[in-house]
């Protein structure tokens, strides 16, 4: 039976609301098939603004993936702005797909991709306004299966309540086969009910259903264990990992919004995975290994991402996009085939040295050389070596030197506050490392007009890194460090012009490490913060430290507990059963040497340090080079 | 550089774009057409398409106006062909002349208004309208970026009357009948939009429809000397290029 579009009923409140047009759908390259084409039907969601999920490459991908599926379709859905929300509410518009403005309910599945815990909210207000029971024990035969993905769901526990399912890693593949268990599940009259497909899902191993694993609690409140309740669920849920991008080369079709979105261009990912080993990141630990997509792939990726979308900037994403072992061959190869089509091209993550300045070079050609973005992360040396950032003063100065002399005016150097071990000295030194900068720079150029920025972001623990146990630094402590860090670069008469300072507050760091480290106790605070109007964290004009704070006491949670204690060895930790390949001890191992201050290589260059990722995922290192070159285009 | 000047319309879900979402949207379909387009020189280059008298976000539009400047001569018939199929459905090119002398905006000095009102009454609207064309002037004030501004409402309007018709869209209750105000209005500054004869309707007789108003603009352009009708702004440029071929005004399409 076909569903019905609710357009007729948005349309009326659309003149009502700020920028419609985010509600209205119809994207250049967005599908819309007949609902009774697909016995499998997928809402995908990313839950936040429209403006935000709208670039989000995983979506893109997976919408595409499904829709190209026989029998399968898959429907984009966001989170509706609350002065949409309070209409919707008030003339009962449930929550809708933007491609055919479906009700949200009607569909089997909804894939909620979490890049961040702060969606958290959005995904209770997308549950409420759809008329999906909030918590999934309270669910029907008319209900979808609630999907978490994306890396926040390496640690689900604090949303399993709300949430039927996860899966963690790469979802190209398992989507597709959570679409066969559905599709067969569905054909043979759905036997059992809802229970007896996500047990289907759950004996693969490759999808976690967190109601078929009961926890354990000591008295003291630790994890006693995480232990499977029914008999063929796997005491583990392993990560997937997608084997040669080539073979992937998606987006084809790229979503081109008629709204203004947070990125207006093409993106190609590069490659995905990275073994630079940096202590305190989460995506380079889970994302693991390193697996290149080949330069004629990406050559052939990015010509028809052009044609199709009529983007004029392209951006090749990683998670260190320098480190691809042909990116000089593939910038220079795209920086020739589109000189002089005011197509500009752009390497979002960089690394600190002297040929991320060639490459910056030709990538600006023919356009504007602003501003580059360096991340040492760390202010002192020290600091560089417990996270494993392995970069010198001496490296750092002279590669910015030498983008200044090079007609560069503007660098921003990006750190963090709050890391495990830093002392106030730690992070005074990012001052005394600014004002070096500016320095020399004056020295190489000759001029004062030479700037550099220094922006600060604040440190939040992770799940599946070596500073999983870390105690994370509390609010006033980072708060106090800042302004220390703020007071030490302004008073500077020589150079605290030439020295901008960008952060912000550690109260936010303080719920995210609640939501990143947090177990299903923590659930009882979402709920409650969502209850008492929580909605879009991620947006400082809409968080409210002081409502988490106290819907954290609501429940009899401590916030502290979670966040600043640092744990045990042995401590079970709430993701422990969800593997990401990282071997536990080697995590351990690492998390002590960081202590000391000893530095790990890349594996790619290096023998391999048993990181345990590719042995238990069964995966290997897929780098190049292939040594092949990109052609001129013939001319349109 | 020859330039060329279309005629496009905003229709259906795709009225609620912005102007700037109109002016990425058309950035992006004139690459993906491979139209040769322009660019402005200097450190950041932009692409010559310039924009005249956009109608406003959530108003469907029949008659809306951009010229584009390329670097080789373009078939203004294949131009509008290319752009037509690059563009979103909804945003779509109904007519593309090479331009001649005189500037595009100066000629849009009237634009015709439909205003669809599901739910009004008829003869309140009738007698609304009655009272507002006897009027002199009908003070009404509107919100604008700078704080409330009052204006005369009245003097602009050229011509207003009271029709019925069926529901187009979705977005009423089907099958139901709707009152229907056509309306000329001359561009003046600051601009007198529907809205503001709606309101001063609500100011003079009580007047207020019980929904948001469906606004479509079905055609701009300058006022023939001779009958005082809107003509088609781009007849000037076909009687340079071409000699006179009648365009598409009157021709509206239900979206």
């Amino acid at each position: 039976m076909p569903v019905e579009s609710i357009f007729h009923r948005l349309e009326a409140l659309l003149p009502k609301v700020q920028k419609p047009i985010q509600y209205v759908g119809g994207e250049l390259n967005s599908t819309v098939k007949d609902w009774d084409s697909a016995d499998v039907r997928w809402a995908l969601m990313y839950p936040d603004a429209y403006e935000v999920g709208l670039p989000n490459q995983g979506v893109a991908i997976l919408y595409e993936i499904l829709n190209e599926l026989p029998g399968t379709l898959a429907e984009r859905t966001y989170a509706v702005w609350p002065d949409l929300e309070a209409l919707m509410r008030a003339e009962g518009v449930p929550q809708f797909t933007v491609d055919a403005h479906r009700p949200v309910r009607a569909f089997d599945v909804l894939g909620l991709s979490f890049s961040t815990e702060l969606g958290y909210t959005n995904m209770l207000t997308a549950l409420d306004l759809a008329g999906i029971p909030l918590l999934a024990v309270d669910r029907g035969e008319d209900d979808p299966i609630v999907l978490a993905g994306g890396h926040a769901a390496f640690n689900p526990e604090p949303i399993a309540d709300f949430l039927d399912a996860a899966v963690l890693g790469d979802g190209e593949q398992i989507s597709i086969a959570i679409s066969e268990v559905i599709r067969e599940w569905k054909a043979e009259g759905r036997p059992g009910g809802r229970d007896e497909l996500l047990m289907r899902l759950a004996e693969s191993g490759g999808v976690y259903v967190p109601k078929f694993y009961d926890v354990e609690y000591h008295d003291d409140g630790r994890i006693k264990r995480v232990a499977p309740n029914r008999a063929d669920v796997p005491w583990r849920v392993h990560k997937h990992t997608v084997m040669d991008l080539d073979e992937w080369p998606y987006p084809k079709k790229p979503l081109v919004p008629l709204a203004e979105t947070v990125h207006e261009r093409f993106s190609v990912e590069i490659f995905r995975g990275c073994t630079r080993g940096c202590r305190f990141c989460q995506a380079g630990m889970i994302t693991r290994p390193v697996r290149e997509r080949s330069i004629t792939t990406i050559g052939a990726m990015v010509e028809n991402g052009i044609k199709e979308s009529g983007f004029n900037e392209v951006g090749l994403l990683s998670l260190s996009s320098a480190d691809h072992s042909e990116i000089a061959d593939v910038a220079k190869g795209l920086a020739d085939r589109y000189e002089g089509t005011n197509t500009s091209l752009s390497l979002p993550s960089t690394r600190v040295d002297a040929f991320n300045i060639d490459l910056a070079n030709e990538f600006s050609r023919n356009g504007r050389r602003s501003g580059l973005t360096f991340a040492p992360e760390g202010g002192s040396e020290r600091m560089r070596k417990v996270i494993n950032k392995m970069v010198t003063e001496e490296d750092l100065i002279r590669t910015v030197t030498t983008a200044y002399s090079q007609g560069w005016r503007q660098v921003k150097l990006y750190f963090m506050c709050g890391l495990p071990t830093e002392t106030d000295e730690d992070v005074l030194g990012i001052a005394d490392l600014a004002k070096k900068v500016i320095k020399a720079g004056r020295e190489a150029t000759g001029s004062r007009d030479i700037r550099c920025t220094v922006s600060i972001g604040g440190f939040v623990p992770k799940p599946h890194t070596p500073f999983q146990w870390a105690g994370q630094t509390d609010a006033e402590t980072v708060d106090r460090r800042l302004k220390e860090l703020r007071d030490a670069l302004r008073n500077d008469r020589e150079y605290g012009r030439a020295i901008g300072y960008r952060y912000h507050d550690g109260k936010p760091s303080i719920v995210e490490g609640l939501l990143s480290r947090g177990d299903r106790r923590v659930g009882a605070v979402i709920r409650a913060v969502w209850e008492d109007g929580g909605r879009f964290d991620g947006w400082s004009e809409h968080f409210s430290y002081e409502r988490w704070m106290a819907a954290a006491e609501q429940a009899g949670v401590d916030v502290s507990w979670y966040t600043t204690r640092e744990r045990e060895e042995n401590e079970v930790l709430p993701w422990d059963h969800l593997d990401a390949g990282l071997d536990r001890e080697w995590l351990w191992q690492d998390w002590q040497e960081a202590v000391s201050g000893s530095e790990v290589e890349d594996c790619r260059w290096t023998p391999c340090y048993d990181c345990g990722v590719c042995p238990t995922m069964g995966t290997e290192i897929q780098i190049g080079p292939t040594g092949k070159k990109l052609l001129p285009l013939t001319v349109v | 550089m020859q330039r060329l000047r279309v005629r496009y319309a905003k229709r259906g879900r795709l009225r609620f774009t912005s102007h700037r979402d109109i002016s990425r949207a058309v950035e992006r379909a004139v690459r993906r057409a491979g139209i040769p387009v322009a660019y402005s020189a200097g450190f950041s280059p932009h692409p010559k398409i310039s924009y005249a008298g956009a109608a406003p976000t959530g108003v469907a539009s029949e008659a809306e106006y951009l010229e584009i400047g390329v670097t080789t001569p373009c078939d203004p018939v294949q131009v509008r062909q290319w752009l037509d199929e690059s563009l979103p459905y909804g945003l779509d090119v109904l007519d593309v002349v090479e331009a001649g002398t005189g500037g595009l905006a100066d000629r849009l000095e009237v634009s015709e208004w439909e205003v669809r009102l599901s739910g009004a009454d008829r003869e309140l609207a009738e007698v609304a309208v009655e009272k507002f064309l006897a009027a002199g002037t009908v003070e009404v004030e509107r919100l604008t970026k700078k704080g409330p501004r009052r204006f005369d409402a009245r003097q602009a309007v050229m011509e207003l009357e009271v029709s019925e018709g069926a529901e187009r869209t979705a977005a009423q209750v089907g099958g139901q009948s709707c009152v229907i105000l056509r309306m000329v209005v001359r561009h003046m500054t600051p601009a007198v939009r529907p809205d503001d004869v709606l309101t001063g309707l609500r100011l003079v007789a009580d007047f207020a429809p019980p929904v948001p108003p469906e606004v479509t603009r079905l055609a701009q352009g300058p006022l023939d000397a001779s009958t005082g009708a809107l003509a088609d702004p781009l007849d000037l440029d076909r009687d340079i290029t071409r000699g006179g071929e009648a365009g598409p005004v009157g021709e509206h399409v239900a979206g």
